[in-house]
């Protein structure tokens, strides 16, 4: 089937040009950085964890939102699905892989990667991450590959695939589960010991994911004789709606908490992040636009008949997705490392090489998916007959 | 078929440069280097284990010694000799092989090893 | 000498699961070597001057610290242990990057949640030295995904550098801020190199090390002695040690005791 990839438009490979210039020269720049090491980004002693990591946790959300299309085809029946559940698994599998490059290019020591290997250690949360990050990523090549591998020879997919699609259903949600507990076990980091957090990861990934994946359904239907119904993509907006509010919801709920208890350790990231602390408010402007993009596009989604118009609703999925992405991203994970633990603020703006790295690593992401979505797209176009 | 003169070409192309080193070097292989010992070491006349030994296993012996004095804080080997030594690659290998660059690097280049001790631990020529 | 040699054979044994034929065979040879009389790589001790503790602990009485005996104490273990210098280097931009084993801070720093409105007079003042709690239940080590860091038997909670993979999970954990990360080659910033503690290769993690080199040969951890008697170290196990004396006349408090990790390092405020 790959040979699908092989065979495009014009435009199609001058896309594919253009992410792998992207990529060069995000490559060339991470060569900078395994020369100097990780100073050339904004990461200090104190915000020890920046831009990477952020851009690591909000794609393993991108990468189990897929589930929201798995559950209600494979679980529910849901038969409108069964034309996309292939599209949210080869998004799984980019997401993945962008996972694992950045926590690569996060590493001081990249050589010695396999030392998590060569040394497991099943206390550390970071090693169960990697089991179930290569386990969801190996899930989802061999059911997405097989299941269209059916669907082009007009058979049903192999008995064996089955077990392997049920399994794959609660293992996206501990790829995020896990990545939560990264976070949440740690004694000092007041802004991340909240039991809520895995449960608040969900439900942002489960808004994320999907919001990403109607975009992409625009775009494959726009582009390419692959048509996706209304059906489809108006119940993933239904699913983009109700899990971005439950993602604020628990947002309110940490803001209670934090404000009504009055406990120093747990307003002042918040403070921090909102308002500003001590006269440091770098992420300010980003966390309220983050919040108001979050809402605009709930509103947008709830609204039928604004949900119903595709533009508008293009519009409502990229708020929602770039919501999330400030919020998990930059203002979770930056913002969870001030103040430090000696009450001491060291602010964090990434710098021009680590934003380079990161739009490389979103390039090659991508060029995974554009390959990926390639062959889907031949398969689909050579069943339809066109 | 008609790509058959592409795959010979690539065919052709890809065992060229798989052989490079092969014909690059002429066929010939460089001379295996012979590692020089220093007057400290040549008067010591053993090193803390045979020749053959140390020439065969010195790697696997300095990661034995590296991780028994970080991780068990055993800083102390008893040698063949009987001789008590302290745990050390800079105070103790380097002491006597203290011409790093005959005795090291010769054969480690020649090898096209490059291990990473002296990212960290001092040489010699280093101290200052 | 017993683990040494199970740690040897679990090496070779790895060795010979290792794939490629090239460390088959060599798995092999260290094996023969290892079945043939005398086992190199086995006889290992420790020195017989070495300090030995159930459990290493370190009580800083801060009625008997100044800001030059702080500083006193920092260069003689920065100097020791070759931590580098970036600010002097490169200047004041490189602050975010520094390395730092052991410190002086103020009071409202070190014991965050101590807030008091109205303060003992001169607390604000009062120097207050940090390093490595070398905590009894550290959630560094917990994390670390290398057993980089680990905790030794006698409880202190060390770096192996060879094996640090730089992922700085260890320093999201440590609720003291007690670790640095090489953001770059330190070597530049070294000055006066101590040729018999190796330097650090940029992208790995460190931290105090309690002087574990020092206490091996019989010495006593640089800092303490440099501080002119404001740090007493010595076996918490035993309760005939100084420092157990010094903690049973006084009352003494420890950095972020609610959040279980259980520090071993004490303050006589």
């Amino acid at each position: 089937m790959l040979e699908k990839a092989i065979k495009g438009s014009k435009t199609y490979w001058l896309w594919v040009l253009a992410l792998l210039a992207v990529i060069a020269v995000g490559f060339m720049f991470y060569m900078r950085q395994l020369d100097f090491g990780l100073g050339i980004t904004g990461m200090s002693r104190d915000v020890s964890w920046g831009f990477y990591i952020d851009q690591f946790t909000f794609l393993v959300g991108v990468a189990a939102g897929g589930v929201m299309v798995a559950i209600p085809h494979y679980l529910h029946d849901y038969k409108a699905f069964g034309k996309i559940t292939v599209l949210a698994e080869f998004l799984a599998v980019s997401a993945v892989m962008m996972c694992m490059f950045f926590i690569v290019v996060d590493l001081g020591q990249p050589m010695r990667l396999l030392n998590v290997l060569l040394h497991p250690t099943p206390h550390s949360m970071l090693f169960w991450d990697m089991i179930v990050l290569s386990g969801y990523l190996f899930l989802n090549i061999v059911i997405g590959w097989n299941v269209l591998d059916a669907e082009r020879n007009s058979v049903p997919p192999p008995q064996w695939v089955k077990p392997l699609i049920y399994l794959s259903i609660p293992w996206a949600i501990s790829i995020h589960t896990v990545t939560a507990f990264l976070y949440c076990g740690l004694p000092g980091r007041t802004a991340w010991l909240t039991a809520i957090l895995a449960p608040k990861f969900l439900a942002g990934a489960f808004a994320a994911g999907p919001a990403f994946l109607i975009l992409l359904c625009l775009v494959v239907r726009k582009f390419t004789n692959f048509k996706i119904g209304q059906a489809q993509i108006q119940a993933l907006a239904k699913i983009v709606c109700y899990a971005a509010i439950t993602d604020l919801f628990f947002f309110l709920c940490e803001v209670f908490v934090a404000i009504y208890s009055q406990i120093p350790e747990h307003l002042e990231h918040l403070e921090y992040l909102f308002f500003g602390l001590h006269g440091h408010g770098a992420l300010v402007p980003f966390m309220w636009l983050s919040i108001l993009l979050i809402v605009s596009g709930i509103l947008l989604l709830l609204i039928p008949s604004a949900r119903e118009n595709e533009s508008v609703l293009a519009v409502a999925c990229v708020a929602v997705f770039m919501g999330i992405w400030l919020d998990k991203g930059l203002g979770m994970i930056a913002g969870g490392f001030i103040p430090n633990p000696l009450n001491e603020i060291t602010e964090y703006v990434p710098t021009m090489p680590e934003v380079m790295i990161t739009i490389g690593i979103y390039a090659s992401g991508l060029l995974i998916l554009t390959i990926l979505y390639k062959v889907v797209i031949g398969v689909k176009e050579e069943l339809a007959g066109t | 078929m008609n790509d058959k003169g592409m795959i010979i070409a690539g065919l052709i192309i890809f065992f060229t440069i798989f052989t490079f080193p092969i014909w690059y070097n002429h066929g010939a292989a460089a001379p295996p280097p012979e590692p020089e010992l220093s007057q400290k070491a040549k008067a010591a006349k053993t090193c803390v284990e045979d020749t053959a030994y140390m020439r065969t296993e010195h790697m696997h012996l300095l990661n034995q010694w590296r991780n028994t004095a970080v991780r068990d804080g055993l800083r102390e080997y008893t040698g063949k000799d009987g001789k008590t030594y302290e745990v050390s690659l800079s105070n103790t290998c380097l002491d006597c092989h203290s011409n790093k660059e005959q005795f090291c690097d010769r054969c480690h280049n020649y090898a096209s090893v490059t291990p990473y001790c002296w990212d960290c631990h001092t040489y010699p020529k280093e101290k200052m | 000498m017993k683990k040494s040699r199970r740690e040897f054979l679990k090496v070779a044994g790895i060795t010979i699961l290792g794939a490629g034929a090239g460390s088959l065979i060599n798995g092999v040879s260290v094996l023969s070597a290892a079945e043939s009389g005398r086992k190199p790589g086995l006889d290992f001790f420790k020195n017989s001057d070495a300090l030995k503790a159930k459990r290493w602990g370190m009580a800083v009485d801060t009625r008997k610290l100044s800001d030059e005996i702080c500083e006193k104490m920092q260069v003689s273990c920065h100097q020791l242990h070759n931590v580098p210098d970036f600010i002097k280097k490169f200047g004041k931009q490189e602050k975010r990057h520094e390395i730092k084993w052991i410190w002086e801070t103020g009071f409202e720093h070190a014991f965050t949640g101590r807030e008091n409105e109205f303060p003992r007079e001169n607390l604000e003042d009062l120097p207050v030295v940090v390093t490595c709690n070398h905590c009894e239940k550290p959630p560094c080590v917990r994390a670390c995904p290398t057993q980089a860091t680990f905790k030794r038997e006698d409880g202190i909670v060390m770096m192996d550098f060879h094996r640090c993979i730089g992922c700085r999970f260890c320093m999201a954990a440590c609720p003291f801020g007690s670790r640095s990360f090489n953001f770059r080659d330190p070597r530049p910033a070294i000055y006066d190199r101590n040729p018999d503690f190796p330097t650090r290769t940029k992208g790995v993690v460190e931290k105090c090390n309690f002087c574990a080199e020092r206490l091996a040969v019989g010495k006593l951890p640089a800092c303490v002695e440099a501080s002119e008697g404001a740090l007493v170290f010595g076996d918490l196990e035993d309760p005939e040690s100084d420092i157990r004396k010094l903690l049973a006349e006084n009352y003494t408090i420890r950095r972020k005791p609610e959040l279980g990790t259980n520090p071993s390092v004490f303050y006589i405020i």
